[in-house]
């Protein structure tokens, strides 16, 4: 029968070849379950792997989604290789798009462009705040950072409710839940005429090369990991622990807030109940699926992106529900964790 | 009165709700594993334990599906968590990721779907009683079942032997192995009953409590339950007080509404949040109180070679 039998060390090939024998499982079970549904697989396949890059505007669309994932991402590897489990990048992201949008709404006729900068750096400061309310109470009172990251994201949302629905409702909007369209100066700066790929981009790719110097060149970064992965050994070489949970949940809710600010003040346009989009959690798999390796997340986070916009193609050509993309990057996270297994662990064939 | 009564009514019910879930997460964390998952196993037992009712139009079936749901997706993580040594952290929210978008397409097509007449249980005799009768003897039968099962959770975990069995398996899995108990297969146990309840708690919700499905339906009640172990140290009473309490929270907002409080919904509607997340961090403030309680090997892998 197969057996798993321990590697004496990690196989350096499938620590990379897993996420792409996990893509590989994902798309066959993603056949299985158009054959199941009745559906033409290779149509299905075109949408997600084929439409999003066929042309230049699909590409640009396709990157204007994997913006926020990847921002959200990079942070959530800090947070996730100094073993803090922020798993509320969702609600980070909705206060940030709050914050961001409450600077856009001071905007008036008389406003330079400038604004722009105020109106992501509150974004910023938005996320920081909130996952600085996890950080503290797990800091002071050792509340676990899993559940009240988690909770003050329904907080949140509700909180976006309340001011759509209240003191920041659009007098002239119909009596639609949502605040005026912000001023055309607060536009994030788009990169090329005729796509919506705007300076986030540029943000997110400079994020991850920051990241890469940070995790992998400066001492804070080490320090962090080691306090992740050997909390005993971080105490011995003097690293300070608190500082890891303080530093690796600012900088989360910090990219979560500019993910947020950067949304609203790009592709959106005004604060809706919509804003929430499942980002934060999809940004999760991002993380893992990309090996909380600033260059695996630009793959992954550009992978995700092509799940949601097959998703909302398979919905609008094929008829299916546009969930079919939560169920994919579910899938995805799954069979990752099944192969990742690969790279422990042999498998061998023996007769009993 | 009688809308005192009717609260009390309900907090029972949401209570339950909670509780299930709770009971389950606390067999799991007893024998030493922790499941993430428990959004997404109810929420998958949600839609299945609903569409089974509207399509056979028989309660019990639908929580027989929903605990099945629940127990299959507890099985994939039991597997992937015991034998092959992943994170349960990572692997749990795999867990409530997929079963959030697993529930929400199969979903799709019951949105609008209504169940058949609901039955209105009254306890004889008792349920006639004035204000009493409607605060506590009229609810599902599952209400009272779940405080039964409570008593004979504790019972089990602290008298009997294979109770005993199950706690050991938690607190020391080297010890239970060198005992000669089979560590592994007995977490995958408790997984798989943990996940069983937690489905039935999310067949309970979307076929006896709401009645009805809608995408996202749970709204963070399976972390809400996982809090509540922590909350009640891991004690099968406490949990059952605990989800009360919850439940009450929840109700409150309802009837805050009712009585016209100025405030806007919105705020309401962060209750139950708000609360766990201060019930947290009051029950967390002193470590070691957890410490003592905790189940000494929470969230440890076990490989009975190593």
């Amino acid at each position: 029968m197969l057996q798993l039998e321990p590697r004496p060390q990690p196989s350096p090939l499938w620590r990379w070849g897993s996420p792409v024998l996990a893509l590989a499982l994902t798309v066959l079970l993603g056949i299985a379950l158009f054959v199941a549904l009745g559906k033409d697989p290779l149509r299905g396949l075109q949408m997600f792997f084929w439409e999003p890059v066929k042309s230049g505007y699909a590409f640009g669309e396709l990157m204007v989604k994997a913006t926020p994932l990847l921002l959200i991402a990079l942070g959530l590897a800090v947070c996730f290789r100094a073993n803090v489990w922020n798993i509320g990048a969702e609600g980070q992201f909705v206060i940030g798009a709050v914050c961001a949008g409450g600077v856009a709404l001071l905007a008036g006729p008389g406003t330079g462009p400038w604004i722009v900068l105020p109106v992501l750096l509150a974004g910023v400061l938005g996320g920081m705040l909130w996952a600085g309310i996890t950080a503290l109470l797990r800091d002071r009172f050792h509340a676990n950072e899993i559940l009240v990251s988690l909770m003050l994201v329904y907080v949140a949302i509700q909180l976006l409710s309340f001011l759509v629905h209240g003191p920041w409702k659009d007098p002239g909007g119909y009596n639609f839940p949502q605040t005026r369209t912000f001023d055309a100066v607060t536009q994030v700066p788009r990169l090329l005429p005729g796509s919506r790929m705007n300076i986030g981009l540029l943000l997110a790719l400079l994020g991850a090369g920051v990241l890469w110097v940070f995790l992998f060149r400066l001492r804070a970064g080490f320090a962090l990991q080691v306090g992740g992965l050997a909390p005993a050994a971080a105490r011995y070489a003097g690293f300070s622990s608190r500082k890891a949970l303080w530093l690796a949940l600012l900088i989360s809710g910090g990219t979560a807030g500019l993910a947020g600010a950067l949304e609203v003040a790009g592709p959106i346009g005004q604060l809706t109940p919509y804003v929430p989009a499942g980002y934060g959690f999809a940004a999760i798999i991002v993380a893992f699926v990309g090996r909380l390796h600033p260059l695996g997340m630009v793959l992954s986070a550009i992978l995700m992106s092509m799940f949601y916009i097959g998703g909302e193609l398979a919905q609008s050509r094929l008829g299916l529900p546009k969930s079919v993309t939560g169920v994919f990057q579910g899938l995805l996270l799954f069979t990752l964790l099944v192969c990742d297994t690969l790279v422990n662990y042999r498998l061998r064939w023996r007769s009993r | 009165m009688e809308a005192y009564a009717l609260l009390l009514a309900a907090t029972l019910n949401a209570g339950t709700v909670l509780a299930l879930a709770a009971l389950g997460l606390l067999i799991n964390e007893k024998a030493g594993v922790i499941n993430l998952g428990a959004e997404g196993m109810m929420l998958c037992a949600a839609i299945a334990g609903f569409a089974t009712v509207v399509h056979t139009g028989n309660d019990w079936l639908g929580f027989a599906a929903g605990m099945g749901a629940g127990a299959l997706l507890a099985a994939a993580f039991g597997w992937l968590v015991i034998w092959l040594g992943t994170n349960p952290y990572a692997t749990g929210l795999a867990l409530s990721l997929f079963g959030a978008g697993f529930s929400a397409f199969v979903g799709i097509a019951y949105v609008q779907a209504k169940l058949p007449e609901r039955v209105q249980w009254v306890v004889p005799v008792l349920g006639d009683i004035p204000w009493l009768g409607p605060a506590l003897f009229r609810q599902h039968p599952l209400v009272y079942a779940v405080m039964l099962f409570t008593l004979a959770l504790a019972w089990w975990l602290q008298r009997s032997r294979s109770g005993l069995i199950l706690r050991a398996v938690g607190e020391s899995p080297e010890s239970a192995h060198a005992l000669g108990h089979p560590v592994r297969r007995i977490r995958f146990a408790a997984v798989l009953a943990g996940g069983a309840l937690c489905g039935l708690a999310g067949a309970y919700l979307s076929v006896i409590y709401t009645p009805l499905w809608v995408e996202g339906m749970v709204a963070g009640k399976g972390w809400i339950a996982l809090a509540l172990t922590t909350f009640a140290t891991w004690r099968p009473a406490r949990v059952l007080l605990g989800a009360y309490l919850f439940g009450g929270v929840t109700m409150l907002q309802f009837h805050l509404q009712s009585m016209g409080v100025a405030m806007p919904s919105q705020f309401l509607d962060m209750l139950p949040y708000v609360a766990t997340v201060l019930v947290l961090v009051l029950i967390s403030r002193n470590p070691a109180w957890i410490r003592v309680n905790m189940p000494a090997s929470l969230g440890k892998p076990f490989s009975p070679g190593a």
